[in-house]
């Protein structure tokens, strides 16, 4: 009897499987659909949603947004996204995506393109959040907030912030005692990756080709550009610490004035003018971040929102998406807080907006020219082997000419090779 | 004391030469007890120190390292209670989930733990070997599974499915507690219980039980500790549900104003929030259970 | 009678003959009732276990054999991922195996796993047992000051390791407590064996509470009198201690170190947190969770090899284990 029962149970769940497995192809749903929708996000520490979400239900009585915050770490936000597509839930309207998931969602074919009915007009947005959310030709989500790498400086010791790289070495002459020069993000995290594509970009080289899967990476270029951060944990100008950094102990090296240059995003600013504990209050510039010769390049930050092929009130949701591109939306929700980077062009010109974040101009152009990591849908093989490489070459158990090599063969291995 | 009794009670023990130093030794062996303990105790404790501390610091001063308390606030504390944190919720809920799992897999455990300790039967490592499986299965294997099947059933957000999947540690761990636990009971009782005319379910029911006590608490102990540290399953089956999902959840979601910021001085103070009413607790019912042992007498 | 016990308790080894008359002897009275009591007092917790894990262990199998859609090549004219599902035996089996895969990538990282998890697991299981045994000797003997050593072990182990790897992860920073308390200058997550021992540090002391709870247990059964007449015989402290007290708790403390061993095999939360998985800290779980971003059918394939490979190891335990259930329960009846 015992026996029996457990055939039973393991029988059921076999044909589940298989019947689970066999049906995976996606049904598309009509397009158009109106009624309420759920729009989900990370955790939403800068409270915004809400009140956007009240502006939104105040005009749409019989389609209102409901906002559902995941968790404030990506890899949670990632993972929970692809639970909810994989079970076709449709309570998943409108799903936040990292610049860098949207190739992933899209190609899995969970994401709808934005064109024909849906199609956005990308006319008044940044250049680089655009290329960030397309994928094969397609747009498949809306940006809506941006995010771009920046040099802060200690205008104190160093009046003029460096453009090169040579320069910004030659002025770690000028720090204090006590004080190391050059800090980023080092440890093994997508945040190494930032700061890896961004020196190697710098050098003018790049990840991968202009077709966004064949690896380019193995290249003198490449290899100057990482090397600027191989030899400043070789020569110094990088301290050692620093191979365990990510955004919070860089920002925190700096704020105690322990840090010349700093490269982070723009979140980092009103802490260093804002935090009590603040030791550099008046005394920083925020610049962009410099290059092999000449100014460099920003990796991309930021997120998009997409419409879930399993929702059922896509039109709604498409109406959604216009409103948060909307320039009042971007000035006075997103820009208020100041972590999120709007993606229109106009706030970053607004007189008050400069007078209240005087970084923005800096900050446009970081991220007008800035560069997404690659768009691919085996973007989590690419980082993973960017990041494993990168990480041995600066710790110096690898040479920068086999990390290079291998994250060549890694690119090629994912897609398939 | 002849010669014989040393040989009946011990046997391979040598006759050591040390009788004549036994009151130093005596006093070197508390002085070493006293040592001990206070080891055990900082070793224990200066990491939870550390975490107090923290968890009372004013968030700007996150990174100090001040051995004592400096730039004091309670805002850590009010601040996990406010907002959409849910922290109060979770707290319950953990107790819920925790609970229910205990007292779930300790009557289902006992049972099975006894049949394994007591009876004899074919296929008994079989069943040992199977009953463990259950928690060979690495977790992060079991939750896409696990999620697809709760959404079929609609059961995603609700205290089954948080609870159920729970046992597949918990019972396994409660089986195996109580079976080495009840291998070393005295079961002479037992027999003279059946001797005296009662079945082997009130054998158990009105000899062993009384006396497992200890096992058995512990047992509980350590299971309802394995449900109340359980996250990896309950951020996804929960499904950001405040109103089922538990405490561990709630303080993944705890965020600074950025988040790129680890907010750690909220997470100190939810850590110690969790940690020092469980610590009350077990100690008050432990401290009667011992004490409840030494008084029954289960001596051989 | 007691001479016996001495006896018994005396011989560490506990070979043979003894044990196989007493098991015989048993056998003999297990009757008929005896036995399909036992099977309806296990069968809730059979059919429970097999409930709450026969569909999710069943389901990974079958998909480690099938092609994942992410490895069934993109479309180039849609570039939606083509259709995944097709059987393709062990490939996935193969890939973890005899991968000839590039430095950072997971296919790469299996055998450092292996080695990492295995490091994790030895040793921090032999520092938890011997200072679990420790701290329940020191529970189960002191008298004054014993609730407050008790409540003191509990408290590592009532925190969630949710919370526990993030504390750790503060107190390692460069410039974290730990650093300059002891004044060191150890960049812990910087490089191979600092950030090994972080993790490892953080597990022992998290943990050490769970086999000193099992072990103080074990310890509370002892009839006092087997110690009192060693003592009376001269025996020393030591002595005492490995003829008596491990002997008899070894039951229990085998059961400690069967669930830390299952524990620590499957790692995750405190590296994952602590050091992302870099520096060779990177767990066989924490390489399953990286694949399952990229996919998850070949994560599949690893969860089931962790999972036989867990079996090998819980095989040879659980096989100890019963064994000792026999031996003990005989010793014990006797006493």
């Amino acid at each position: 009897m015992h026996y029996r029962r457990v055939l039973v149970v393991a029988v059921a769940a076999v044909t589940t499987v298989g019947l689970a497995a066999g049906c995976s192809s996606s049904k598309k749903s009509g397009g158009g659909g109106r009624g309420p929708i759920t729009f989900v996000t990370g955790k939403d520490t800068s409270g915004v949603w809400p009140a956007i979400a009240n502006q939104w239900n105040a005009a749409h009585p019989n389609e209102k947004v409901t906002v559902k915050q995941q968790s404030d770490q990506a890899d949670q936000q990632h993972d929970d996204i692809v639970q909810h597509m994989q079970a076709k839930d449709p309570g998943y309207d409108i799903v936040t995506v990292d610049v860098i998931w949207t190739a992933e969602f899209a190609a899995k074919g969970w994401l709808v393109p934005l064109k024909g009915q849906y199609a956005i007009d990308t006319s008044p947005m940044l250049g680089g959040p655009v290329k960030a959310a397309t994928y094969n030709g397609t747009m498949y989500a809306a940006p809506f907030a941006s995010d771009g790498g920046l040099l802060y400086y200690r205008k104190d010791l160093v009046p003029t912030a460096p453009t090169t790289w040579s320069e910004l070495i030659s002025d770690c002459a000028k720090k204090t005692s006590g004080m190391g020069c050059y800090g980023g993000q080092f440890s093994q995290y997508e945040g190494l990756t930032c700061n890896a594509v961004e020196s190697i970009y710098g050098a003018g080289g790049t990840v991968v080709k202009s077709d966004g899967k064949t690896p380019d990476v193995n290249t003198p270029q490449a290899a100057d550009g990482l090397n600027f951060l191989v030899n400043g944990f070789k020569q110094g100008y990088i301290p050692k610490e620093a191979i365990t950094w990510t955004e919070e102990p860089s920002r925190e090296a700096f704020q105690s004035g322990k840090l010349l240059f700093l490269r982070n995003w723009p979140y980092v600013y009103a802490h260093l003018t804002g935090d009590a504990n603040s030791q550099v209050k008046d005394k920083f510039g925020v610049a962009p971040l410099p290059g092999s010769s000449g100014l460099g390049t920003s990796t991309l930050g930021g997120h998009s929102a997409a419409i879930s092929v399993y929702s059922k009130h896509q039109g709604t949701a498409f109406d959604f998406l216009k409103f948060i591109e909307t320039p009042d939306i971007q000035l006075n929700q997103f820009l208020k807080v100041g972590t999120l980077a709007p993606v229109l062009k106009a706030p970053y010109t607004d007189p008050t907006a400069i007078a209240k974040f005087p970084y923005l101009p800096t900050l446009q152009k970081s991220i007008d020219t800035a560069i997404p990591r690659p768009v691919s849908p085996f973007y989590p093989a690419i980082t993973q082997s960017i990041q494993t490489n990168v990480y041995q070459a600066l710790q110096g158990s690898l040479p920068v000419q086999s990390a290079l090599q291998n994250i060549q063969a890694g690119i090629t291995k994912a897609a398939g090779g | 004391m002849t010669a014989a009794t040393q040989a009946a009670t011990t046997s391979a023990v040598e006759l050591p030469k040390v009788r004549r130093r036994r009151r130093w030794r005596f006093n070197m062996r508390a002085v070493g007890r006293t040592l001990g303990m206070v080891i055990i105790v900082v070793w224990c404790l200066a990491p939870f120190y550390w975490m107090v501390v923290t968890s009372f610091r004013q968030v700007d001063y996150t990174y100090d390292n001040a051995l004592l308390p400096k730039h004091v606030t309670f805002d850590n504390y009010k601040a996990i209670f406010q907002g959409n944190n849910h922290f109060g919720r979770a707290l319950i809920n953990s107790v819920i989930i925790g609970t229910v799992v205990t007292v779930f897999a300790m009557i289902v455990g006992v049972t099975c733990a006894y049949a394994i300790a007591r009876l004899h039967f074919r296929g008994k490592f079989a069943v040992l070997g199977l009953i463990l499986a259950a928690s060979m299965f690495p977790g992060v294997a079991l939750v896409t599974p696990l999620f697809q099947f709760f959404t079929n059933i609609h059961w995603l957000g609700t205290y089954q499915a948080l609870i159920i999947p729970d046992l597949s540690f918990a019972l396994p761990l409660c089986v195996y507690v109580l079976a080495s636990f009840f291998t070393q009971m005295p079961w002479d009782l037992e027999q003279a219980a059946k001797v005296d005319g009662a079945s082997p379910g009130q054998a158990f029911r009105l000899v062993i039980l009384p006396l497992a006590a200890p096992g058995l608490f512990t047992a509980a102990i350590l299971v309802f500790l394995s449900a109340w540290n359980e996250f990896l399953l309950a951020s996804q089956l929960s499904n950001g549900n405040p109103n089922v999902a538990p405490v561990t959840y709630a303080i993944a979601f705890f965020s600074g104003s950025d988040p790129r910021i680890v907010p750690y001085t909220s997470i100190m103070a939810a850590g110690v929030i969790i940690t020092i009413p469980l610590v009350i607790v077990v100690l008050l019912f432990q401290r009667r259970i011992i004490s409840g042992l030494t008084a029954g007498g289960v001596k051989g | 009678m007691t001479a016996a016990t001495g006896e018994k308790a005396g011989q560490e080894g506990q070979v043979g003959a003894g044990r196989e008359r007493e098991r015989r002897r048993r056998r003999a009275r297990a009757s008929q009732g005896d036995s399909r009591l036992a099977w309806r007092l296990i069968a809730p917790t059979i059919i429970l276990l097999i409930v709450v894990i026969g569909y999710p262990v069943v389901y990974a199998v079958v998909k480690s054999l099938q092609l994942d859609k992410a490895d069934a090549g993109i479309n180039p004219s849609t570039g939606f991922f083509q259709q995944g599902g097709k059987f393709v035996g062990l490939k996935y089996y193969r890939y973890w195996f005899n991968c000839n895969c590039p430095n950072g990538t997971n296919g790469h990282e299996f055998w450092p796993a292996v080695q990492t998890t295995v490091i994790f697991t030895v040793i921090t299981v032999i520092f938890e047992v011997v200072l679990g045994t420790m701290m329940a000797l020191v529970m189960h003997r002191a008298f004054k000051g014993r609730a407050i050593v008790r409540a003191a072990i509990l408290v590592p182990w009532a925190i969630p390791t949710a919370v526990t790897a993030r504390l750790w992860e503060y107190m390692f920073q460069p410039h974290g407590v730990v650093n300059s308390v002891f004044g060191t200058n150890i960049i812990w997550t910087g490089s191979v064996w600092p950030a090994r021992w972080a993790v490892m540090i953080g597990d022992i002391w998290k943990t050490t509470p769970f086999i000193a709870l099992l072990v103080l247990a074990g310890l509370q059964v002892i009839p006092d009198e087997l110690y009192e007449s060693a003592r009376v015989d001269g025996a020393n402290a030591w002595q005492r201690f490995v003829r008596i007290t491990l002997p008899l708790v070894k039951p229990a403390l085998l059961v400690a170190v069967l669930f830390r061993v299952l524990d620590v095999l499957r790692i995750f939360d405190l590296p994952y947190i602590l050091t992302h998985g870099a520096n060779q800290t990177t767990t066989l779980s924490i390489l399953a969770v990286n694949e399952l971003r990229s996919s998850q059918n070949a994560a599949a394939a690893l969860s089931t090899i962790t999972f036989l490979f867990i079996f090998l190891v819980a095989f040879v335990l659980v096989k100890i284990f019963s064994v000792n259930v026999v031996q003990t329960q005989a010793r014990t009846v006797k006493a």
